[in-house]
């Protein structure tokens, strides 16, 4: 029973190390990534100048608090493992990772948690532009805020990664499954709050939003850390929901994939 | 003449390459439509409350987003596929291939890939500012006096594209350095009016010239447009395009390749 405890505790560590390492290497690289999102920003600028020009329901200070942590909850939620799995089938790497004591997946989540914390002070930066544009708007959340904003930001790191990976499983048939995730993405762009807050939508729209996990990946977190009430039962329990069915179809891909797979070496 | 025929030679064996994904340019086009619904989506929200958008109608805006959807297209077309290739070819030194060819390097790097995936983008593009354009003015009058502007847009694109390109003579294990640039460039989706005076558009005019990507040519198809901003749509477009060339021959100097 120890023992079995001790080898995954040196099984998480190595895997940690050796990513961290490995993001740590090519840290300007991750720093472009960082810098890339900065569509948060971009919005903001348009939203506060519609807030001040036509009153809508939300201040401009609310809206630079608002995108403000639009900015910080895409960086630290950004998924990425449809491309590195599709490249690592492709070219046969998953190959090796699959003769490692642990499954391969285990690989693709330290990499994504290694490279958070080298991102961690670009975003930090970038915060500090937002709030160097509309001063009078800078705040710090309160500490309740913070741990709730960040307990659901992993939950929807989670969930996106679940359903990233489930597409990604289409990688065994097709070489370009990345495709896939383009349109999913279109929908998270559209539907997530990530282009204006939900109190912007039409009331239809809001509603059949709601019904998909995308209003809770970015609108939910973002809404927290501002410290405005927000719908965290809801959001949690339909985040579960669809991570369940998304870990359903991955499971069943994973199984029939790996049948599937023949690349070198395998 | 010469660099014309290299183009259709180019371009055909791209064109064979990429039919072998046909399903793609189904996605593609999927795709396509997808994001435009929801860019239509996106834009409709400024009007829920507010008539105007930073004094432009609901029609003339679609106007900038249909140049940016067809811009955007053309950058998956040529843009895209070209210049990210650069970056693979410093890293495995395979740019030594093209140094020594007897075309211009610039030439070839930029135009030597064609991918059909961005052609839904540009003719949904070119539908939507025609449409908005017709709406907003009773008539497509303006379309030669907006000649000028509009091609400055592309060759300013370009330009700026292919400067981001050639910096990964230097930094070469950056793929990403053309994805900052994109994303700056998702500002040109809406006129440059509808955003804060002071900062905002002072970058958005001057260090990343969204502004005259697509809202002074927008301004003059809709026949809004002074004649300084035409004049200095021009004078950029030549600048940046000196500039990428200057550019591109003073990074050469610094490329050591993998055989000499």
């Amino acid at each position: 029973m120890f023992e079995a405890i001790r080898l995954w505790a040196l099984k998480i560590r190595v895997q940690l190390a050796a990513q961290i390492a490995l993001v740590a290497t090519y840290r300007a690289e991750v720093v472009l990534w960082a810098l890339s999102g900065t569509l948060p920003i971009i919005m903001m600028g348009l939203w506060t100048k519609a807030a001040t020009d036509a009153p809508a329901g939300i201040t401009p200070v609310q809206m630079v608090r608002y995108f403000a942590a639009v900015l910080l909850v895409r960086q630290m939620t950004f998924v990425w493992v449809i491309w590195e799995f599709e490249q690592d089938v492709m070219q046969g790497h998953l190959s090796h990772f699959l003769l490692r004591p642990f499954s391969p997946i285990w690989h693709y989540i330290a990499g994504h948690i290694g490279e958070r914390l080298v991102r961690l002070p670009v975003v930090l930066a970038l915060i500090g532009l937002c709030f160097a544009l509309y001063p009078s708007a800078a705040f710090v959340p309160s500490l309740s805020d913070l741990l709730l904003g960040f307990a659901v930001i992993a939950f929807v790191l989670l969930t996106r990664f679940v359903m990233q990976l489930a597409s990604a499983m289409m990688c065994f048939y097709t070489d370009r499954a990345s495709n896939i995730e383009t349109l999913q993405f279109t929908a998270y762009m559209f539907l997530s709050g990530a282009i204006a807050p939900l109190e912007m939508f039409p009331p239809q729209v809001r509603a059949f939003a709601e019904l998909t996990p995308y209003p809770y990946f970015v609108y939910l977190p973002a809404r927290i850390l501002m410290g405005e009430p927000a719908p965290v039962a809801q959001g949690f329990t339909v985040m579960t929901l669809w991570g369940l069915v998304f870990l359903g179809l991955q499971q069943i891909g994973w199984r029939r994939g790996l049948r599937h797979y023949s690349s070198y070496g395998a | 003449m010469r660099l014309l025929r290299l183009i259709r030679i180019f371009w055909a064996t791209a064109l064979l390459a990429e039919i072998e994904y046909r399903v793609n340019f189904l996605l593609a086009a999927l795709n396509s439509m997808a994001s435009l619904a929801g860019a239509l989506f996106g834009l409709s929200l400024f009007f829920r409350h507010g008539a105007t958008l930073g004094g432009w109608s609901w029609n003339e805006a679609l106007v900038v987003l249909g140049l940016f959807t067809a811009l955007s297209g053309l950058s998956s077309t040529l843009l895209t596929p070209n210049l990210n290739r650069i970056v693979e070819q410093v890293k495995d030194g395979t740019l030594d291939f093209v140094l020594l060819k007897p075309v211009d390097s610039q030439f070839w790097l930029s135009l030597r890939r064609f991918s059909p995936w961005g052609i839904p983008d540009v003719l949904f593009g070119l539908g939507l500012l025609i449409y908005g354009a017709s709406g907003a003015s009773g008539a497509l009058l303006n379309l030669p006096g907006a000649l000028l502007p509009l091609i400055a847009c592309v060759v300013i694109l370009y330009s700026l594209w292919f400067i981001m390109a050639t910096t990964t003579v230097w930094f070469v294990q950056i793929y990403n350095v053309t994805e900052v640039l994109r994303s700056m460039l998702d500002a040109g989706r809406f006129p440059i009016d509808a955003f804060p005076s002071g900062a905002y558009r002072f970058v958005f005019t001057f260090l990343v010239p969204v502004a005259f990507l697509t809202t002074v040519p927008a301004r003059a198809v809709l026949g809004l447009a002074h004649g300084v901003d035409v004049v200095l749509s021009g004078a950029v477009a030549i600048a940046l395009f000196a500039c990428s060339r200057a550019f591109w021959r003073f990074a050469l100097r610094f490329y050591t390749s993998a055989s000499s």
